[in-house]
């Protein structure tokens, strides 16, 4: 039972962390209808760039985030000008590809750079002793910070003009340009937005598990899985379908062996797709 | 048959035949291994090509195809002492089976919808590989040595599998062709274009999605016995690699979708450039940021890939490229 309730809050707040990344996913798809298969490679680039301002500058990691997320926005603005603009109309392969071609390129270049041998971000913030349970406590800060910019980002698209243009754009584009709102700003705006929750939760990730430039790609997965569950294109419900993906990944080790966790994640995935595409959590 | 009509027809095939024979003709090994390699990617252009480029579904997860034949074939060759063109054969069935059951249900789903759940099959299929027992787990499989004294010692197996490689390319784009020149290719066409319409007008669209699905599926997966067989092992790490469906994808934007010179075109130039690279002093280490360059600016600039530009830019070659 003891087990059972460790090994469920571990999963949990990683699933915090999972939800921010897929929160990210989930905006760019709903706003643009774009997937973006440069997120994982982003959240790699949010673990390095924490990492070198850590261990290069000896900033803070949790001040480091913050660096790390004004540099994910402009990131963000880069990647949309030079390679989605020009396919935001096109069909669909177009921008899967576009966005490929730059998570290729940040792969290439992040290994000639920084090769692919393992780095870890070394600190600690001690722990929290629950009864029986053990919480790590860099595990309870980054869930805490998940939950912080997730209101934060709440309170951004329901109560500023940006965030309500954001809003406006995703419901009818043609309609939002008509009404006077500069629609190619606000998608760069949005996308902007979206790299910046890949780097932020590719920055926590940091500060618990090793990484490599290559680590973002599973995670982008997992981020699929978990829009999936929480209905693509509805960012409160991706932190939902992280906590339950998360869930699953402390649980299922339990009565399994660890590798069939991939398996049950990825076919839960297909299944979903394919009984209720808008996702469980998502509006019919 | 009115394909046979068209000189694009035999120039595609010829181009394809000329590589082969050139490597039976100088018995040069490295020639035979580079063609061996780039008339794989060819194989698996051109099979993804009619789902892509004639139905316009973009598949993510070709290479679970490649990967499930290969393993399939590779157990019956391995495990139960088949020969090679039964093993090679039952690869092909068993990627088609799973392509005709997958397709009923997933292509159900349109546009982005239908490129997730293909990156959702791959991982599932190779995370259930790497647990599964029979199938040597995430160690694979490997073939005893002795296995290749049945088709008269290593070296003659290795030509053997390179014959049987190029007849499967020269298959593949006979396929190719006949598709794009049939009634059930018209189909495909108009359901690229407007899936809606060709239902309307009488396209049966489930069963031709599925169909063309089965037919991108067959190919790979006897690919993939051939490739496996000649390396003598079978990991998971290699069979499904997602890196490689999207490579295929590369080059059959690169040669240009819809047609069926293009794959060719794309399969042998990506390689060729990626062999630069990978072998440059100056790229080596940015192979892969040149390569999603080059992606980036196919995609941004020259959609149609380089076939469709210049087919596009003069009318006259329409009659050679096809």
């Amino acid at each position: 039972m003891t087990e059972l309730l460790a090994s469920l809050s571990d999963g949990l707040l990683l699933g915090f962390v999972y939800g921010l990344a897929a929160m990210g996913l989930s905006l760019i798809w709903g706003v643009m209808r774009v997937i973006n298969l440069a997120h994982g490679a982003t959240m790699a680039l949010g673990m390095f760039g924490i990492y070198v301002i850590f261990s290069q500058l000896g900033l803070h990691p949790y001040l480091a985030l913050v660096l790390v997320a004004i540099l994910g926005v402009l990131f963000g603005f880069a990647v949309y000008w030079i390679a989605v603009h020009r396919v935001i109309n096109a069909p669909y392969l177009s921008s899967l590809l576009a966005t490929f071609s730059v998570n290729m390129m940040i792969i290439g270049v992040g290994t000639a750079v920084f090769t692919t041998t393992p780095r870890t971000v070394d600190f600690a913030v001690g722990r929290l002793q629950l009864g029986a349970v053990t919480l790590l406590g860099t595990r309870l800060v980054a869930a805490l910070i998940c939950i912080l910019v997730t209101a934060g980002l709440y309170l951004f698209l329901y109560r500023t003009k940006p965030g309500k243009a954001i809003r406006a754009v995703a419901n009818n584009r043609d309609a939002a340009s008509l009404m006077g709102i500069p629609t190619a700003r606000t998608l760069a705006l949005c996308f902007g937005i979206g790299t910046m929750l890949a780097a932020l939760a590719g920055g926590l990730i940091a500060t618990f598990f090793p990484f490599t430039i290559l680590s973002g790609t599973g995670y982008q997965t997992k981020g699929f899985v978990i829009c999936v569950l929480g209905g693509l294109g509805n960012p409160t419900g991706a932190l939902v379908g992280g906590l339950i993906l998360g869930a699953m990944e402390g649980l299922i080790p339990v009565f399994l062996p660890v590798t069939w966790v991939p398996v049950i994640e990825y076919v839960l995935f297909v299944v979903i797709l394919l009984v209720r595409p808008s996702g469980l959590l998502g509006a019919r | 048959m009115r394909a046979l009509r068209y000189p694009g027809f035999w120039l595609t095939l010829g181009l394809v035949a000329a590589g082969g024979l050139a490597a039976f003709i100088t018995r040069s090994a490295t020639l035979r291994e580079d063609m061996f390699l780039l008339l794989m990617y060819v194989v698996l252009a051109s099979s993804l090509n009619i789902l892509l480029g004639y139905t316009g579904y973009v598949n993510f997860g070709h290479i679970v195809f490649f990967g499930l034949g290969g393993y399939v074939g590779f157990y019956f060759l391995s495990q139960q002492g088949w020969a090679l063109w039964w093993a090679a054969l039952a690869g092909g069935v068993a990627s088609a089976v799973l392509a005709l059951l997958l397709g009923l249900a997933v292509l159900r789903l349109r546009g982005a919808y239908f490129a997730l759940a293909t990156i959702g099959i791959n991982e599932a299929v190779r995370a259930f590989v790497n647990n599964f027992g029979p199938f040597g787990g995430p160690t694979g499989m490997s073939l005893n040595f002795s296995a290749y004294g049945a088709y008269g010692g290593p070296a003659s197996a290795l030509w053997l599998t390179f014959g049987a490689m190029f007849g499967l390319t020269l298959l593949v784009l006979v396929v190719s062709f006949l598709v794009k020149f049939s009634r059930f290719g018209l189909g495909l066409m108009s359901i690229r274009e407007d899936e809606d319409a060709a239902m309307v007008l009488g396209v049966r669209t489930p069963r031709t999605k599925t169909w063309a699905f089965v037919l991108s599926a067959l190919f790979p997966g006897i690919a993939g016995v051939l490739f496996f067989f000649k390396n003598g092992n079978v990991e998971p790490v290699d069979a499904f690699r997602l890196q490689m469906s999207i490579e295929i994808i590369v080059m059959v934007m690169l040669g240009g979708q819809g047609t069926v010179l293009g794959p060719v075109v794309g399969a042998a130039t990506y390689e060729r450039l990626r062999g630069y690279l990978l072998t440059s002093p100056v790229f080596k280490n940015l192979h892969l940021a040149l390569a999603g360059l080059l992606l980036l600016i196919i995609v941004l600039f020259v959609p149609a890939g380089l076939i469709g530009w210049l087919r596009g830019r003069f009318p006259r070659l329409r009659r050679v490229l096809e």
